[in-house]
């Protein structure tokens, strides 16, 4: 009846019982606080249902921060144990927690704050009212909260994979891991990679047809052409990982030897497969970065941005390039020289589009009028960890060094710095850039600068010691070592490190909070740091509609020109066609909840209600009337007029 | 409501429809991405029989080519269906997706029998890896039929009821252009899976 689910799933150990029962009484804090002030209603109606893309942003952003917030911990508890060289974590519990670690700072964290910065920019910036699908939108979002809720759920009942965050069998498979663990990972990433997969196609659909008339592909913003390419990333990537994980689904749940060491499988077909999405999910995290850093840079220096046509291209090339490199990470699988060499040309030649990107931002700022705002900070702090990480890539990409430094912390530092020091740094540059649009207060700078500080010497603290470590033969993944090894100060340094970066998340809540409080004496009209694109060009916070009137564009930095030659003719407002609230996205997220949480713990009849859930509820939409309103011209013109 | 307000809602309305037919598109290249995977997979795995039977020793090709040329008719009354929504003739929507939808089912049913049959004698999924790659191949073409038919039904009734409005009309054509390209990737199946199967 139960399947594998008893009693005896609840957590043992005081570790996980202690997160465990913190994250349940935060959860019922939250929801006991709602229920006191009588916000349940106001939460659902305004912001749970809503198919206003600004509103799923912010959901995207909320999650992914509290989600930041449990993969630190992760953290703090590996750094812990490596710097003490103590037994407090089990090495059973070690790997779960570096597996989970890895799993939801990509899958949650970073493609979350991906989703969110995307979901409130994007169509702002092309001149648009909406996304194409907006209710598909919704769903998406909901469908990646479901994946995170499992993944969390696993602290609580049963446990989490203990096979790294992107499960390798042989050791995956139902011999090697019999538990739950793998289960949750498998389908905690398959109900939310169908979601990032129907976010893909939502975006690519609204930037190719939603366009501002006049804004020419060539002349789109860069963070949207970013967008654009990350997401033909997502549409080519994303199906493969489904492929990927329902097939060591069937192996773990049918019996079948798609990846098993006996019965004919081939374990190395995953890692090929897992990587062919791997590699391209990587370039769909960091091209936004990207986009946002040639935003913020442009801005910041108030000049154009220099070689806008060799960007696009860059981007283009880094696109196509990105299919063509997955096999560095398993030089030492044994494909032979010849692969392995043609693998390694490719990853050094995809250095080349990303320099070119690092040095025409670098070529904006020169001569230009730069002001040293927050967003500027993070970039500069960019330049100098992705250079590094760059370089430590582009060593690696030679598979003679690879031999020596695969699965080493070499390896690790390396990805962080990427990740971290690429990705994650962006996207704070991202959301510090863009926060005065979205609420219509500036973030405290002084705050946003200490923060900055913080993360920037906590990087380099934390993990230029595991460069070193690696190159002096520390792997990856050690639980504990032998101490006369001599690894033990650097470990603590790092340690150290990491205490800083956490002083910078400290701080970075202290600013939203604080903030938050001043937010009187912080507010905009539509354009605090003088910008070039037409997110600007509305109020902040903009209006549901976005814009009243379409006027149409005819250059790349839009706003710029039009605040330039200050021409502020009445506009004709029109009728403007919007979505009406769903609530419909909640329970086909729940239903796939359902189906996954059956699925892991192999409660059977959970499945068929599952499914037949998540169908009806997308054959109840689709058979919905009505659901869209119309603001009339006059209702628009009064609402242009209070603003 | 002025004639320029109906020509601007019948613009606002095409503009959708193109958007969303576009984005079916889109999905439909995704799914083929899926597909593709597990043709990549179904091509490693194929000689990994682990002391199992091979391709040729279970498929009968004379069975494969029924099932081929019913689901290949059904394409084309799909597209006899398409037609017909399109001249808004609704009695011929309803006979060609009816025929369309019993030709599925009959498809459906032979993927079954074969399914089954491999089943009962020994031959499951579990018997090797180039079964399991089978299997999963084969399958999830099974599965897209069975919610293409689904989605038939679903759409049979709401023409049957609602006529062919702006809306059914938009839905038929997604359909059928689910169904042919099930159909084609279908042909990929038959080519790869069994000709080259039975061929070695």
């Amino acid at each position: 009846m139960l399947g594998r689910l008893s009693w005896h799933a609840l957590p043992h150990d005081t570790v996980t019982r202690g997160g465990a029962a913190s994250m349940v009484l935060a959860a019922l804090l939250i929801f006991g606080y709602l229920l006191y002030t009588k916000r349940l209603g106001w939460l659902w109606r305004e912001w749970l249902t809503s198919l206003d893309p600004k509103k799923i942003g912010v959901m995207y952003i909320v999650v992914a921060v509290v989600m930041l917030l449990r993969g630190a911990a992760d953290a703090a508890l590996m750094r812990t144990q490596q710097a003490t060289n103590a037994h407090f974590l089990s090495a059973n519990h070690f790997q779960q927690i570096f597996s989970a670690h890895g799993t939801i700072m990509i899958f949650f964290v970073a493609m979350g704050l991906m989703f969110g910065l995307i979901n409130l920019i994007m169509p702002l910036q092309i001149g648009a009212r909406d996304v194409a699908f907006p209710f598909l939108n919704s769903a998406a979002f909901w469908l990646f909260a479901a994946g995170m809720l499992l993944v969390n759920l696993s602290l609580i009942i049963g446990e989490f994979s203990a096979a790294g965050w992107l499960a390798y069998p042989p050791l995956s498979e139902i011999a090697y891991s019999p538990g739950v663990g793998v289960d949750y990972w498998i389908w905690a990433l398959q109900i939310a990679g169908v979601g990032s997969l129907l976010s893909g196609i939502n975006f690519l659909v609204t930037i190719l047809r939603m366009r501002r008339p006049g804004m020419t592909l060539m002349k789109m913003p860069l963070f949207s052409w970013s967008v654009l390419c990350s997401m033909v990333l997502v549409i080519f990537a994303f199906p493969i990982l489904t492929a990927t994980l329902g097939m060591l689904a069937l192996d773990r749940t049918l019996g079948m030897h798609f990846f098993t060491a006996g019965g004919g499988g081939n374990a190395m077909m995953y890692v090929n497969l897992i990587w062919a999405w791997g590699h391209p999910e990587v370039y769909i995290l960091i091209l936004p970065a990207f986009g946002v850093f040639s935003e913020v840079v442009a801005t910041f220096s108030r000049k154009p941005i220099f070689g806008y046509t060799s960007m696009v291209w860059a981007l283009i090339a880094i696109t196509f390039l990105s299919y063509t490199v997955w096999l560095h990470h398993f030089f030492t699988m044994g494909a032979g020289a010849d692969v392995n060499a043609f693998f390694g040309i490719m990853t050094m030649v995809i250095a080349i589009p990303t320099g070119v990107k690092i040095f025409n931002w670098l070529f904006t700022m020169y001569r230009g009028r730069i002001k040293f705002a927050t967003p500027m900070l993070w970039f500069l702090g960019f330049v100098v960890t992705f250079s590094v990480g760059g370089m430590a890539g582009v060593m690696m990409a030679v598979p003679a060094i690879d031999f020596q430094v695969h699965n080493s912390l070499f390896l690790v530092a390396h990805f962080h710095t990427m990740i971290v020091g690429g990705v994650v740094f962006g996207f704070f540059a991202g959301l510090t850039y863009w926060f005065p649009k979205i609420f219509g207060f500036t973030l405290n700078e002084r705050l946003g600068r200490y923060a900055f500080w913080c993360w920037f010497v906590g990087f380099l603290t934390a993990f230029i010691p595991l460069y070193i470590l690696g190159l002096m033969g520390a792997t990856r993944r050690l639980n504990n070592y032998d101490p006369s090894l001599g690894w033990q100060g650097l470990f603590i340094v790092a340690a150290i490190g990491a205490a800083i970066i956490f002083a910078g998340i400290g701080f970075q809540i202290l600013q939203l909070g604080y903030s938050i409080w001043k937010r009187n004496e912080n507010r905009v009209s539509g354009d605090p740091w003088n910008g070039r694109t037409l997110e600007w060009s509305t109020t902040s916070p903009p209006p549901s509609y976005n814009f009243a009137a379409l006027t149409p564009v005819d250059s790349r930095d839009a706003f710029w020109e039009l605040k330039k030659t200050k021409q502020a003719e009445k506009p004709a407002y029109e009728d403007i066609q919007l979505p009406k609230n769903s609530g419909v996205g909640i329970f086909i997220a729940l239903f796939a909840f359902i189906f996954g949480f059956g699925a892991v713990w192999h409660i059977w009849w959970l499945l068929p209600i599952g499914l037949v859930g998540v169908i009806s509820c997308i054959v109840g939409r689709a058979s919905q009337g009505g659901t869209e309103y119309r603001l009339s011209a006059k209702k628009v013109a009064a609402m242009e007029a209070e603003a | 409501m002025s004639q320029a307000a109906t020509i601007t809602r019948a613009n606002e309305r095409q503009e959708a429809e193109s958007k969303t037919l576009f984005g079916f598109w889109v999905y439909l290249m995704t799914d083929c991405v899926l597909f593709a995977s597990l043709f990549a997979t179904f091509a490693v795995l194929r000689g990994n029989t682990f002391g199992g039977p091979t391709g040729d020793q279970l498929f009968s090709l004379p069975f494969v080519l029924i099932e081929t040329l019913v689901l290949l008719t059904s394409s084309y009354t799909a597209g006899l269906g398409l037609l017909a929504a399109r001249r808004r003739a609704k009695t011929q929507v309803l006979v060609f997706f009816g025929l369309t939808m019993l030709l599925g089912i009959f498809f459906l049913t032979m993927e079954l029998t074969e399914f089954h049959k491999l089943y009962v004698e020994g031959d499951s999924w579990r018997r090797s890896g180039f079964l399991s790659a089978f299997f999963t191949l084969v399958g999830t073409h099974g599965l897209h039929i069975t919610s293409g038919l689904i989605w038939m039904a679903v759409m049979l009734y709401k023409v049957a009821k609602g006529g062919l409005n702006h809306v059914n009309v938009k839905r038929l054509t997604m359909l059928s252009m689910f169904w042919h390209f099930l159909d084609i990737i279908w042909i990929f199946i038959f080519t790869i899976v069994y000709l080259v199967g039975v061929a070695g």
